[in-house]
C-alpha cells in the first residue's frame, strides 16, 4: 500500500513531464490502434462471408466471363440448393478521379441475389419492385447516404467494360443486417445487361462474372468444388471453385505487401512508445538515485525498489493507453466519416482494442527494466554519493 | 553574444542515453515519413519510365485501364494510316496493335495468388519499346504459342522455368525465354503473339494500340484527327508516359496520403519525447543557465541555445532515420497496383527533394519540441536560478 502511494507521489512529481509522457503514449497507441483497424478494415471480406457459399469464377482469372448455361448444371451438381450469378460491371459514376465515386457496380440475377446473400437487408415492397423493373437498381445505405440518392432517381453511368451510356432507377436502398455487411455496391439486372450488349457486341451475349453456390451442408464444400470444376476440366472456359472466404482471401493477398508494410510500421510505433517512455523512467529514477540509497539504507527491499520503478512506468503507460485507445474510437470513426466508400466497413475491433492494451503494458514493463536493473546494481553509498 | 556550440555539443553528450532515446523516436519518425515517400516515388517513377514521349496510346474513352478497353480491327487499322504515324524503313506503320488480360499465378513461397499482366504485341512493339531487352532464352516466335516473361514474373511466381508451359485462355503457353525491361512495368508482364492470344482468349478485338509518332510534337495533330474523325471518335489517344503515369496516380496517392497522415501523427509522439527531453536538461541546467546569465549572456542567447541543441537533436535524428531508409533502396516490393489491377515490381526510390523534405520535417518537431522548454529557460530569474541549487 506505501508502495502505491509513494508511486503516485513520484509520478506526480513533475507533473509537466508526466502529462507529456502520457500524451505522448496515448497518441502513439491511438495511432497503433487506427493502423491495425486499417489492417482489419482491409480483410473485412474474409471475416463476412458466410459459411455455406461458394463462388464458382473462370479458372484463368476472375476477369474472364463463364457461360450462362454452367447455371442449370451447377445447379444440379448433388448438395447445391441454390445459384446465383454477377457480373462485374463498373463503369465511371461521375467524376471518375474522385475516390469515393469508385464503388462495385454489379449486374445480378435480381430473383436470386438477395436469397443468397441474406445480409443485404431490402424492404419486401423494394425487393417486387426491383424485380419487376428491369431498368432498376438497388444501392446500398451507404452510397445513398453519401451521394444524396432516393428511391427514384436516375443513375447515369458511363460503361468502359460495356460501353455506352447507361441509365438506371433506383428503385430499392438495402442495409446490412450487421456491421459487417458491405453497404456499398450497386446492383442492377443482368437480364438489362445482357440485352443491350447483344445489340452492341453479339459474341459476348450470355456470359456472366462468376456464380455464387450456397450449399447445404458446410462439410460437403469440397466435394461441390471438385464436381463442379470436373465438370468443366476439358471445356472452353474452365472453372475455378473455392468457398467464399478463400475467394475473399483471395483478393486480400493481392495487396499483402501494402497490408505487411503497414504492419512493419505499426511495429515501429510501438517502438516511439517505448523511447518516450523510456526516457522519462529513465530520467525519473537517475534524479531518484540518491533517494532510492535512502530508501535501501532504512531496509527497503529490491522487489520495493522493483515495485516503485515498474510501478511507475506501468501506472504511465496504462494511463496513456487507455486515453489511446477511447481517441482510437473518434478517430476511425472520423476516417470512415470522410472515406465512406474506401473501406466498405471500417470498425475497431475488440482484437485491436487487446493488442493495444498488451502493448502499452509491455511497453510499461520493458521501459522500466534498464532503470530497475541500474538502480538495483548501484551499492548504497555509491547512491548516497550521486549528484544531480 | 551567443553561446558556444561546443557548451551545446557538449551537454548533449553529456546525457548520452537521453539524446539517444530522444535521437532513437525522432529516427524512427524520419525513417517511416522517408519510407513513404520514396515508395510512392519508386512506383511512379517505374510507371512513368514504362512510357515514352515518342510514343502514344489509345484507348476506347472512359476505359481508365488497358483491361477494360476495346478497339476494334477496322478502327485500328484507319489509326495505323494517320499521317502523324511514324513509318519503319520497310514501309510498315510504326505501330502495335495489342492485347491485354490478367491471368492468376501462385507466388513462391507463399502461394498467394497475383494478377499477372499477359499482353499480346505486333511485331513492331519491340522497336516502340526499346528498353525492353532478352535476357535469357530467346523471343517468342510469331504464329506459335510461346511466351516471354519479364523478369520479376521469372523470379516471383511458380513454375515459370524456361521450357515449362503456363495454361491460359484455350492453349498451353511455352515459356522460351526472359526479359529485361529495366526497372519498368513490363518487367512485370508476360509477352507473346498478340494474334495467337486474341482467339485463345475468345476475343476478336484488341484492348489498345500503340503507335510512334512522327515527332513528339505531332501528338496534338494526332489526337485531334483521330478523336475527330466520327470512325475513330469512340477512342482516346494519350501520350504514353502520361498514360502509365495516370495509372499509378492512384496508388501512390494512396501510399502517400495514408503514409503521411500516419507520419504526422505519430510525429507528435516523438515530438513530445524532445520536448520531455529538453524540459529536462533545463530543469537540471537551472544552476548553469543562472551563472550564463550572470555572465552576460542576455535571454535571446539563452533561448537559441537550448532550441539549437534541440534542433541539432532532431537534424541528426533526421540523418540517421534517413540513413535507414536509403536501405531500403535495396528493397523491391511487388504488389497489386490498384489502377491496372495487376502485379508490379517496384522498390524505394531516394531522391534530393526527398531528403529536403525529410530534413525540414525532422526540423519542424525539434523546433516545435524545444520551444517551449527554450523559453523556459530564457526566462528564468537569474538570482533564483543561481540559488535553485
Amino acid at each position: 500500500m506505501f508502495v502505491l502511494k509513494l508511486v503516485l507521489k513520484n509520478a506526480l512529481r513533475h507533473k509537466l513531464r508526466t502529462f507529456l509522457t502520457i500524451l505522448g503514449i496515448a497518441i502513439a497507441v491511438m495511432s497503433f490502434g487506427f493502423l491495425r483497424t486499417i489492417v482489419t478494415a482491409w480483410s473485412y471480406g474474409v471475416e463476412a462471408s458466410a459459411a455455406n457459399r461458394m463462388i464458382t469464377r473462370h479458372s484463368v482469372s476472375f476477369i474472364f466471363p463463364l457461360p450462362y448455361a454452367y447455371r442449370d448444371q451447377i445447379a444440379r451438381v448433388p448438395g447445391v440448393n441454390l445459384v446465383s450469378y454477377a457480373n462485374w460491371f463498373q463503369g465511371s459514376y461521375k467524376d471518375p478521379a474522385d475516390f469515393k465515386n469508385f464503388f462495385p457496380r454489379m449486374a445480378v440475377d435480381p430473383e436470386t441475389y438477395f436469397e443468397i446473400y441474406p445480409e443485404f437487408v431490402l424492404p419486401p415492397e423494394q425487393l417486387a419492385t426491383f424485380k419487376r423493373e428491369r431498368n432498376s437498381c438497388v444501392v446500398g445505405q451507404k452510397i445513398a447516404r453519401e451521394h444524396g440518392l432516393k428511391i427514384g432517381d436516375v443513375m447515369t453511368i458511363e460503361g468502359d467494360i460495356y460501353p455506352g451510356r447507361w441509365d438506371f432507377v433506383i428503385r430499392g436502398i438495402y442495409r446490412g443486417k450487421d456491421a459487417s455487411a458491405d453497404e456499398t455496391q450497386m446492383f442492377f439486372h443482368w437480364n438489362y445487361l445482357d440485352e443491350r450488349i447483344k445489340e452492341l457486341q453479339p459474341t459476348r451475349e450470355g456470359f456472366i462474372g462468376w456464380y455464387v453456390l450456397r450449399v447445404q451442408n458446410p462439410a460437403e464444400m469440397s466435394s461441390v468444388a471438385r464436381a463442379v470444376d470436373q465438370m468443366y476440366l476439358n471445356s472452353r472456359a474452365g472453372t475455378k471453385t473455392e468457398t467464399e472466404k478463400e475467394f475473399q482471401q483471395g483478393f486480400v493477398s493481392m495487396s499483402s505487401a501494402i497490408i505487411r508494410s503497414l504492419e512493419v510500421v505499426s511495429f515501429i510505433i510501438i517502438g516511439i512508445i517505448l523511447l518516450v517512455l523510456a526516457n522519462t523512467i529513465v530520467m525519473a529514477s537517475r534524479e531518484r538515485t540518491k533517494e532510492f540509497a535512502v530508501l535501501k539504507t532504512i531496509g527497503f527491499d529490491s522487489i520495493h525498489i522493483i515495485g516503485l520503478i515498474g510501478g511507475e512506468s506501468l501506472l504511465i503507460a496504462g494511463i496513456g493507453g487507455l486515453i489511446g485507445l477511447a481517441l482510437t474510437f473518434p478517430v476511425a470513426g472520423a476516417f470512415a466519416g470522410m472515406f465512406p466508400t474506401f473501406f466498405p466497413v471500417f470498425k475497431v475491433e475488440v482484437i485491436t482494442v487487446l493488442l493495444a492494451a498488451t502493448v502499452a503494458a509491455l511497453a510499461g514493463v520493458i521501459a522500466a527494466l534498464f532503470p530497475t536493473i541500474r538502480t538495483l546494481r548501484t551499492s548504497i553509498a555509491e547512491g548516497l554519493r550521486a549528484i544531480g | 553574444m551567443t553561446i558556444p556550440f561546443a557548451y551545446t555539443w557538449r551537454s548533449l553528450w553529456a546525457r548520452r542515453l537521453t539524446t539517444a532515446l530522444t535521437l532513437g523516436g525522432i529516427a524512427l519518425v524520419a525513417f517511416v515519413f522517408a519510407s513513404v515517400l520514396m515508395l510512392a516515388r519508386g512506383l511512379e517513377q517505374t510507371m512513368i519510365e514504362t512510357g515514352s514521349d515518342d510514343n502514344a496510346v489509345v484507348l476506347r474513352k472512359s476505359a481508365n485501364s488497358e483491361l477494360v478497353s476495346q478497339i476494334e480491327r477496322d478502327a485500328a487499322n484507319i489509326i495505323k494510316t494517320s499521317p502523324e504515324v511514324a513509318v519503319l524503313p520497310d514501309g510498315k506503320r510504326f505501330a502495335s496493335t495489342e492485347t491485354y488480360v490478367i491471368i492468376n499465378l501462385s507466388k513462391k513461397g507463399s502461394n498467394d495468388m497475383g494478377n499477372i499482366s499477359v499482353r499480346g504485341i505486333s511485331p513492331e512493339a519491340l522497336q516502340l519499346r526499346p528498353q525492353v531487352k532478352l535476357l535469357t532464352g530467346r523471343w517468342f516466335q510469331y504464329g506459335t504459342q510461346e511466351i516471354v516473361l519479364g523478369k520479376n514474373i521469372a523470379r516471383q511466381f511458380q513454375n515459370c522455368d524456361i521450357g515449362q508451359e503456363i495454361r491460359f485462355g484455350d492453349a498451353s503457353w511455352k515459356i522460351v525465354g526472359y526479359m529485361d525491361g529495366q526497372g519498368t512495368a513490363f518487367d512485370s508482364e508476360i509477352w507473346g503473339d498478340v494474334e495467337q492470344m486474341m482467339p485463345a482468349f475468345g476475343r476478336p478485338i484488341f484492348s489498345s494500340m500503340i503507335f510512334r509518332l512522327v515527332s513528339p510534337d505531332a501528338f496534338e495533330a494526332a489526337k485531334l484527327r483521330i478523336e475527330q474523325d466520327p470512325r475513330t471518335s469512340f477512342a482516346e489517344v494519350k501520350r504514353e508516359r502520361e498514360f502509365y503515369r495516370e495509372q499509378s496516380k492512384m496508388m501512390s496517392d494512396f501510399i502517400r496520403v495514408l503514409g503521411l497522415v500516419v507520419t504526422v501523427i505519430f510525429s507528435i509522439g516523438a515530438m513530445i519525447g524532445a520536448m520531455i527531453t529538453m524540459y529536462a536538461a533545463v530543469a537540471n541546467r537551472t544552476v548553469e543557465i543562472g551563472t550564463m546569465r550572470a555572465l552576460g549572456f542576455n535571454r535571446f542567447s539563452v533561448l537559441s541555445a537550448f532550441l539549437i541543441e534541440s534542433i541539432l537533436l532532431s537534424l541528426i535524428g533526421g540523418a540517421v532515420g534517413l540513413g535507414m531508409a536509403s536501405l531500403m533502396s535495396f528493397v523491391r516490393i511487388s504488389t497489386t497496383n490498384f489502377g491496372t489491377f495487376s502485379e508490379l515490381a517496384f522498390g524505394f526510390t531516394l531522391a534530393p527533394s526527398i531528403v529536403v523534405t525529410t530534413l525540414i520535417f525532422a526540423l519542424i518537431m525539434g523546433v516545435a519540441g524545444g520551444f517551449l522548454p527554450a523559453v523556459r529557460a530564457a526566462r528564468l530569474d537569474i538570482l533564483a536560478a543561481l540559488r535553485s541549487a
